[in-house]
Order: C-alpha cells, then structure tokens, then sequence
C-alpha cells in the first residue's frame, strides 16, 4: 500500500465545502495553538519549580486575580465568535437555493434508493450535473438512517414517516463516498455507495437513458389506480378538494387552522385523510395506509406537486385557533427562509 | 473538650489500632458491612472487573478494525460489541467509579464525619449495582443486545431482535444505584461537615462531588421514565416513539440525550475534583482561584442540563433550535476552561513533584484540553454537520472520558493508594504505566479525529479502504494503551503484600484524609476534628510540623 | 519517613456534651439525635427531586403528544370515569389530613393518636387503590388496555392516539398506584412502630418522613386528575 493511499484531508467537492473547511483549519489553528502553549507552559513551570532539596515548599504567592478575568472573558469571546460563524455556515447548509433540481431519496435497511424527477431509479448510486444544486428528498422505511456525502461536508437523519430535505451542489466531476451514518442495524457499514458527478452533458444523455417516465406521470398512473380522480375532479362538484394548482397554497381546515401545502401535507392526507381535513369537506376520505407503499407515494406527491408549483410566499391569515399541528407543518413562508420541511412533533 | 487541630496534631501507632480492613473478618463482615470505606472496596473490584470485560469489547473491535474488511466478527457480533463496549463502559464503570470508589472512601475523611449519612442506602447502592451488573452479564452471554448505548428508535423498538428489555431493565437498575450514591453525598455533605468546617473551607474534591451529586439525583430520573417507556413500547407494541403507529423518535432522542448529556459531567467533574486534590498537594499549594473552581464546578452542572440538543443537530430539530444548544455548549466550555488555567497557575512558583499521581494528572489536564477543545469544533453547527455521527466524534469523548476521566481515576487511585491500603505502590512501575498509557491514549485517539474528518462512520464494521493506516495506527496504539492498564492491576495487587507501608501521611500533604492513619481506622477519626484551618492551608501545616518533608 | 506520631496512648472516647441517655434509635455515625433528624429529612426531600423528574419525564412526554393530537386526547379523557376520579382525589387529600395529624401526634407523643391516623390513612389509601382496581377492570374489559388487547373503536380514524393516550395513562396512574402501594406498605410498618411505642417528642423523624413520602404521592395525583380525566372539557363520559 502506498503512501499515496494515505488520505489526510478529503477532497473538496461541493460550494459549502470550502466554508466547512476554512472553519476547520479555524478551529484547528486556535484551539491547537492556545492546548500547545498551555502545555508548553506547564512543561515549563512543572521544571522551573520542581521539588528540590531546597524547594520544598511553595512561594507564598498569588497572581494577579487579573488573570482570572482575562481567561474567562477572551475565551469567551473567541468561543461566540465560533458560535457566530459555525451558525452563518449552517444557515448556508440549511438554505436551498431556488434553482435546486430535486432528487428523492429512500433509505432502507441496508439500501439507498434514489429517484429522479424524469422517473429514473438508481440503487446505492446518484448521478448528478456538476455546477446545479440538487435538493434531496428524503424519507425512510424503516428505522433512522443518515445520508451523508463526506466530500460535499453535509449530512442528514432520514426518519420514517417524515420528509426531510438537504441540498448540495457539486463543484467538481468525480466518483464519491455515499455513507450512511446513523446505526440502523446488521448491514450499517454495507449502507454505502457512490455519488456520480458528471459534466451537464452527459448528465442529460444518463438522463434520457432512462424509459419509465418521468415521476410525475408515474404518478398519475397511480392517481387512476387507486381512484383519487372519483373524488378529487377538477370542479367543484367532486366530494374531495380539488388538487389542481393546490401544491403550496395556504389551505384552511375544518378546525380553521392553516397549513401549506407541501409534500409532508400531501403525504399525510393520503395516509392519514382525517388528521386534516379541509374546511367545507366532510371527513370521508379513506386512509391508505398499508396499501400504498413509500416509492408510491413519492410518485403520488410528485404528481400533486406538478399539477400546481406556486410557491408564492403567501403570509397565511392568522385566524385565533390557527397553529401548525402534527408532523410536516413547515415555518410560514414569508418568514424570509424557504419552507422548512423538517419540522416534527417535538421542536 | 479536646479536639484534633492541625496546630495539635496526634496520630496513633498503627500496632495499637484496629483499621477498618483488620476490624472484623469474614466474607459476610464485608457483604453486609455499612462502613463507608469498605464499601468503597467492593466497588473496587466490582468497577475493576467491569472494565476489564469493557476493555475487552474494545480489544476485539480494534483487531476487527485492523482491516477495511469485516472478517473477523459477523455484522450482528460487531454491532454487538460496541453496543456492549458503550453500555459495560459507561453505566458500569465510568459513572460509579470516581464517585463509588474515590468518592465513598474520601467523603466522609475529607469532612471530619464518621460515615455517610445513610449508610444503608450505600451497600444497598452496591447491591443494585451487582444486580444490575449480573443481568447485564447474563444477557451479554445468551446473544447481547446490538442497538447501541444509545437504544434510539424504532430499531431498538422495532427491528432489533436483540435483548434490548433486559439490557435497558438492568440500565434502569444501575441508575438508581447512582441516585442513591448522589443522594448520600449530597445530605452527607449538607449535614455532617465537621465543627468549623465552613463551605469555602471544603476540598475541592468535595465541591466536585457536590456538583456531581446534584447532577446524578436529577438527570438519572429523566432516564428511568425513558427507559421505562422504552420497555414497555417494546414489549406491549404501543407508538410512544415509533413513528408508524404515530409517536415521534425525536422525543425519544430529547428525553435519552436529557440525562446523557448531563451524564457526561457526572463522568469528568469528580475527575476535576481529583485534579485539583492532586495539583494541590503536589505543588503544595492551595489551587489559584480556589472560589472560581469551586463555583466553576456548580456552573458546569447547571449549565449541563441545558445543551443536550447538541447530539441533535441533524436529527431534524428547528434552526432555531439547533442555535439556541450551540450557543449554550459554548457557554458551557467556559467554566471548564477556568480550571485548566487554574490549574495551570497554580504550578507557578510553586513546589512540584512529579510523583506518579501528578503525571497522571498533568496527562488529564493535556488530553482532556483536547478533548474539551474538540467540543467547540462540535458545537459549531456548520462544522458538526460534518463530523457529527463520525470518528471524530469518537474520538472526542474517548479524549475526555478516557484520557480524561480514567486518567484521573488513575490518579485519584494512586494517590489515595497509601490511605486506602496502608501500602505504597513501586513508583518507578508507576510511572513507567503512566507514560505508556499517555502515549498508547494518544495513538488510539489522534489518529481518529483525521478519520472523523475524512469522513468515516462511526459503528462501521468493514469500512473504505483508504482509511485502512489510521485504523492500523489506533490498533497498535491500542495495544500501548492495553499494557498501560495491565501494569497497575499487577504491581498494584503486588503492593498489598509487598509495598511499603506507608504512613499516615507520605506526601506530606494538607487535608483531613491525611490527619489519621493509613488505613484509617473503622471509625475513621478517634475524635471529631474540629477546623480552623483554610483548605491547602500549606504555610500554616509546614508551620505546625516544623519540618520539611522530603518526598 | 513522615510519620508524625507524638507518642502516647490514644485519647479516651469523646464524652457526650447532652447528658441524655442514649437514644436506642440514633445511628452511631451522628453525633445526636437532631443531626440524624435534619440528615432524614433532607434525604427525604431529594428522593422527592428525583420522583419529581421521575414523573415530569413522562408528563412532558404526554404533554408533546396532548399538543400534538388534541382530538385524541380529548376523547381518551372522555372515557374516563370523572366522578371516581373526583372521588379517589378527595379521598387522597382526606388521607393527607389524617397523615398529618399522625405527624402531629407522633410530635406529641400521643402513641393511640399516632397509631389510629396511620391506620386511618391507610384505610383512605386502600380505598384510593380499590377505585382504582375497579377502574382498571372496566378499562380492560372495554377493550382500553394498549397493545393486543386493544379493541376500542368508536373513532377508528383515532384509534392509534387514543391508543397512545391510553399508554400514558396507564404508565402514569400504574405508576403512581405502585407508589401508593409502597407506601401503605410502609404505613403498616409504621403502624407497628407506633404502636411499639418507638415515636415521641424526641424521635418523630421517620413519621415526619413518611408525611412528607405520602404528601407528595398525593400531589402527584392532583396533576394526573386533571390531566387524564378532565381535559375533555363540559362533555362528560
């Protein structure tokens, strides 16, 4: 084995990583270089004043209670600073730029599944252009896992039952690590694979190679299937709500609460119709829990989701009883960040 | 009324007493005594045990780890083993050590007391315990449990086939064995202090045990309830945490991490107190800023209770949420940051011997300012995002809590050796230990910290090939670190036969512990002292004796 | 080496200041009986810290899922039998008074007063586990027991939080009876001891700590009534 093979650093492949690493390198030099001159004053006091014959007992002096000032207040200055930059770099980490292209992501034990919009499916790898932020959306079917890309420096828990988002976009073309990296059982070390970042070009020609069809148009397929279209017409006269040009408008339910609807939205009211039910309608949607599995439902979302894309930062009517409830109810839009998808039960 | 002063000092010949070792004999003498200190002993080779099947976990995983392959454990035994390695290591040794050992013996010595408050309730501290400790045993030997100490759902719910009921029963257990000890030194030292011995007069030690104390009695309850819930999701099937049947996994994490995190200054605050004993009486010097310490010691546990989201940041708490913990573990540092420098001053014109418990505390203060400064790189955000859920990670709480805590128990064992036993330990065997642990510590852990970085998971079994000469230089570093630890559990044990006896006070050093015999008779002083004296009051004991000691 | 011995024999054994007789019932490593008075007590106080972060554990918890599924909760209040409730609460304080009073009476060494109080209390206490017993009966049998045996269904779209919120109050109310059923345990040995005679003017710590053990199973219980039972607002189950 060569010493080449002898990595120290990782390699640099995405906008946020350069940020990541100069924080670092930060870190590295002031909390180094303050641990290194404490231990070399330590070494040097501990001979100075060694036990000797003729010292064997302490100086009866004290230092400056100066001192103790002067070492809590500049260490704690130094440590806001850090909270201050490490917070800036995570507010970059958190924010998806508008332009993302969205890929959706499933864990399972022990497997990566990666869905592009135009329908195509990888398993444990993900190809992606260069030069394009890519937002991921991710659920699992299982227990907790964490995607994490070491050379784009950003990871994510992906729950069950709940979407999560992250976003990265790659600065250079290359083969990296997929990790997972949160324990999920027998095979956690095998939940591995590879990110394929390639030049927009090829990325396109990779694109067209796939046939299924995009997503979306899956979606309608299943939207048939299952007979959403009996209830859910285009018209008023359908017993469910009408879902075109729904995706990110303010809905108000029957308890006059207010939700956006997003993918977590959507995604409950197909599994669980009665957690809320829009304002008007009775509660006779029947739930699918159990029948419609979790690539099913990325592919429902993503229908409803192409039928209507305003995201218009609407500042929804604050009605008294209005607060966000269960799991999936994003920060209000206007808020000045972009819909949050994240948010659970617990804060 | 006469009473023992410093100015007065009266010892007794060894010949003529009885210590609390030759007081009685007998198996039963020791199983049902409620003497603080021999208590204190059984905890000894209860924890000592423990580490050693600890220790051994660790041995495996890092052969196992000498080769990017998984070919020496299964997937299922290897995710056993660091569940078991965490879960052995954490709740059985390193939280009762300092405390159970150091903490039972010291207190009621360093307060002039004859025993502590509720001497019962120690040995049945014990107890507990042991019978935790015989089921984690059981368990370990009919399939373990693999979930991790951490038991995060729904895989521990759910999908673990594992025996995660026993394991979390018997985590349950041992925490009331931790309650219980908190419990006692807190009314013990409220209560029982000696005349004239005022708050700012105490040890540090014991201002550490106290800050220890309140954290044990308050945050241990916060993980019985979640434990409790946790057995009783698994076994009845109901949602509380698991998602599909509409609880939250997140509130699984927020109640675990509630008393975890505070769960870690249970593990370094009695390790500073050790410090600070150490520093003092090998620089024969009162600590510089002995208020700021002491006060310091109250704010890391307060402030501990405050920032356990930080295990959280990419778990899907709120930005705003994630802000609030990060700029609290700032916070948090600050206090701990005090007593380095404090420390650090101390040794200035001071007198300093570098006896083995200084060595091992001169280590504690480098590694565990390493490990400390590593929190910060982990409590920025933007960084942690990162590292988090890697071996940098790893590597940080192994720099604190090993090189940390243990370094200090080291210490505090070596130390209190003489007292405790009546015998020195060989010095040069000593130090000679000392070192290799330092440098076996260090070449286990650095090397780590570049993994982390580079991007490896932790709880990986088989891992990337190009992480293969860091994972072979913790190997071998591990093996340093290994015969580091063997070499005191020989000469150690040899020392009870064949050390020297040592007096009542061979460092020649100021505290009440040292104003009676080594080993210290059963009921610890002939007479209630009374105290008029400052702590590490070092001119005034030099004073009294009218003579150098020459150590 | 360093030994400091001054020579002589050891000093004589510290004469006692208070002339008392020793008190069968002070434990050696005290130095008097107020020392051990003050020492129990404060004991007693922080094992109540703990219960209390014992039980806030998983009162925040049922709080996270009130906030989080309010339809749930309401209903799963409304199966609940509110009277019994209402009873089994002025039932617990009654128990408190005449623990008090035992208290007091152990202060003032009325050995009969002190015996019929505890007895009292425990009689109040049974009464409190019985409704309970009965309580449980019925839940069970309507199917409200979480897991396998669950087969409520009035709201089926609701039925997994009811579920949840069943979990919680059997966790909490089973928890709280277990407390209660130690402490009429205790009571029973305390009612021994009194009637041995052991209490008095001078040593009524342990009655006192016993109050203190009862008073706070007692308040406990005044959060779960309200939490569990009456949440559901005018409509009654």
């Amino acid at each position: 084995m060569m010493l080449s093979d002898f990595p120290l650093w990782p390699e640099q492949a995405s906008t946020v990583a350069p940020g990541v690493d100069a924080l670092m390198t930060f870190m590295c030099i002031v909390c180094g270089g303050v641990s290194v001159i404490t231990f070399f004053v330590i070494f040097i006091l501990a001979i100075k004043y060694r036990r000797t014959p003729e010292n064997q007992l302490a100086q009866d002096y004290e230092p400056p209670k100066a001192l103790e000032a002067a070492w809590i207040i500049i260490p704690f200055l130094i440590f806001m600073f850090m909270f201050v930059w490490g917070s800036w770099l995570y507010f970059r980490i958190q924010r998806v730029p508008d332009n993302a292209i969205d890929i959706y992501a499933t864990g399972k034990q022990w497997m990566w599944k990666f869905q592009h919009a135009s329908g195509q499916r990888e398993i444990n790898t993900l190809h992606v252009p260069v030069g394009r932020p890519i937002r991921i959306t991710m659920a699992s079917e299982d227990v907790i896992h964490s995607l994490f890309f070491p050379v784009f420096r950003v990871k994510a828990d992906v729950l069950p039952n709940r979407y999560k988002t992250m976003w990265f976009q790659a600065t250079k073309t290359g083969r990296f690590h997929i990790f997972c990296a949160e324990y999920c059982g027998t095979l956690h070390s095998g939940m591995i694979g590879w990110v394929e970042v390639m030049e927009p070009v090829d990325y396109q020609k990779w694109l067209a190679g796939g046939a299924e069809g995009s997503l979306a148009s899956q979606g309608e397929k299943l939207f048939q299937k299952y007979a959403c279209n009996t209830c859910h017409t285009n018209d008023a006269t359908g017993r469910g709500p009408v879902l075109l040009g729904l995706y990110g408008t303010t809905v108000t339910l029957s308890n006059n609460a207010t939700v956006t609807a997003d993918e977590n939205y959507i995604r409950e009211s197909i599994l669980n119709p009665q957690a809320k039910v829009v304002k008007g309608f009775a509660p006779v949607m029947p739930t699918f829990q159990g029948q419609v599995s979790e690539d099913d439902l990325l592919k429902l979302v993503s229908y409803v989701h192409s039928l209507g894309t305003q995201k218009t930062a609407v500042v929804p009517v604050e009605t008294p009883s209005s607060k966000a409830t269960s799991a999936g109810s994003p920060l209000k839009p206007g808020a000045g960040i972009p819909p949050q998808k994240d948010k659970g039960a617990t804060p | 009324m006469s009473s023992l002063t410093l100015h007065d000092v009266r010892f007794v010949e060894p010949e003529t007493t009885r210590n609390y070792i030759t007081h009685d004999y007998g198996a039963l003498s020791w199983l049902l005594t409620k003497d603080h200190k021999r208590i204190a002993i059984l905890y000894l080779i209860s924890i000592t045990a423990l580490f050693i099947l600890g220790g051994f976990f660790a041995v495996v995983m890092r052969i196992e780890l000498l080769t990017p392959e998984g070919d020496l454990l299964t997937s299922d035994t290897y995710n056993k083993f660091f569940t078991l390695h965490g879960i052995v290591m954490i709740f059985f040794f390193l939280i009762p050590s300092i405390p159970a050992v150091l903490g039972n013996f010291l207190l009621p010595l360093m307060l002039g007391a004859k025993d502590l408050a509720f001497p019962k309730i120690n040995l049945l501290s014990w107890y507990l315990y042991i019978i935790a400790a015989v089921m984690g045993l059981y368990i370990i030997i009919t399939g373990g449990v693999d979930t991790g100490w951490t038991f995060y759902t729904p895989f521990s719910t759910q999908y673990s086939n594992t025996h995660v009921f026993g394991v979390t029963f018997a985590a349950f257990i041992v925490g009331f064995s931790s309650i219980l000890t908190g419990l006692n030194f807190l009314v013990t030292i409220h209560r029982m202090r000696a005349p004239g011995l005022t708050w700012f007069r105490l040890p540090l030690f014991v201002w550490a045990m106290y800050a220890t104390s309140i954290v044990q009695l308050l945050a241990t309850p916060v993980l019985a309830i979640t434990l409790v819930m946790l057995m009783f999701e698994r076994v009845v099937h109901v949602g509380i945490f698991d998602p599909a049947l509409g609880g939250d996994p997140l509130l699984f994490q927020h109640m675990f991490w509630f008393y975890s995190h505070p769960a870690v200054y249970i593990m370094i605050l009695p390790a500073m107190g050790v410090a600070s004993e150490v520093v003092a009486a090998f620089t024969r010097k009162k600590i510089f800023g002995y208020t700021f310490v002491a006060y310091s010691s109250l704010a890391i546990a307060f402030l501990g209770f405050l920032v356990w989201a930080h295990h959280m940041f990419v778990a899907g708490i709120s930005v705003y949420s994630a802000m609030i913990f990060s700029f609290l573990s700032y916070f948090v540092a600050v206090p701990s940051a005090i007593k380095v420098f404090n420390w650090t001053a101390t040794l200035y014109r001071a007198s300093v011997a570098l006896m083995t418990p200084m060595l091992y505390i001169l280590g504690f203060i480098g590694l565990f300012t390493i490990g400390g400064v590593t929190g910060l790189f982990l409590a920025a955000i933007g960084l942690d995002v990162h590292v988090t859920d890697t071996y940098f990670v790893v590597a940080h709480f192994h720099y604190v809590m090993v090189g940390g805590a243990v370094m200090a128990y080291m210490a505090g064992l070596h130390y209190w050796w003489p007292k405790i036993t009546g015998r020195m330990y060989p010095e040069w065997w000593a130090r000679l230990a000392a070192l290799l642990v330092f440098a076996g510590f260090n070449l286990t852990f650095f090397p780590q910290f570049v993994l982390g970085y580079l991007g490896m998971p932790r709880r990986y079994h088989a891992y990337a090939p190009e992480f293969q000469v860091l994972n072979v230089m913790s190997t071998a570093g591990a093996s340093v670190l290994a015969v580091g630890y063997a070499l005191p559990l020989c000469y150690l044990l040899w020392s009870l036969w064949y050390g020297r006896p040592a007096g009542p006070n061979p460092w020649g050093a100021v505290g009440l512990e040292w104003a009676t015999t080594s080993p210290p008779p059963m009921e610890n002083f002939h007479e209630t002292p009374v105290v008029t004296w400052d702590a590490y009051d070092y001119p005034a004991m030099m004073k009294a004796m009218g003579e150098t000691q020459n150590v | 080496m360093s030994d400091i011995t001054l020579g002589g024999p050891p000093p004589a054994p510290r004469v006692e200041e208070h002339h008392e007789h020793h008190h069968p019932f002070l434990q050696h490593h005290f130095e008097d009986l107020g020392q051990q008075h003050e020492a129990s007590t404060l004991g007693m106080w922080m094992f109540l810290a703990t219960e209390i972060l014992f039980f806030g554990g998983v009162l925040a918890a049922y709080w996270v899922y009130r906030v989080t599924y309010p339809e749930a909760w309401a209903i799963g209040a409304a199966q609940q039998i509110w009277w019994l409730g209402a009873i089994n609460t002025i039932v617990l304080i009654i128990s408190s008074l005449t623990m008090a009073l035992a208290v007091r009476n152990a202060q003032m060494g009325r050995r009969m007063g002190t015996v019929y109080m505890l007895i009292a209390t425990l009689f109040f206490g049974s009464i409190f586990l019985g409704v309970k017993m009965y309580e449980y009966t019925k839940h069970w049998q309507e199917g409200l027991f979480p897991g396998a045996a669950f087969h409520w269904n009035e709201v089926p779209a609701l039925a997994p939080k009811v579920q949840l919120f069943m979990t919680f109050y059997w966790c909490l109310t089973g928890l709280h009876a277990l407390h209660m059923i130690i402490g009429a345990g205790l009571l029973i040995w305390f009612i021994w001891r009194a009637w041995k005679g052991h209490f008095g003017p001078e040593y009524y710590g342990p009655v006192e700590i016993m109050g203190l053990y009862w008073h706070f199973v007692d308040i406990v219980w005044i959060f779960l009534f309200p939490f569990l039972y009456l949440i559901h607002g005018a409509h009654h189950g």
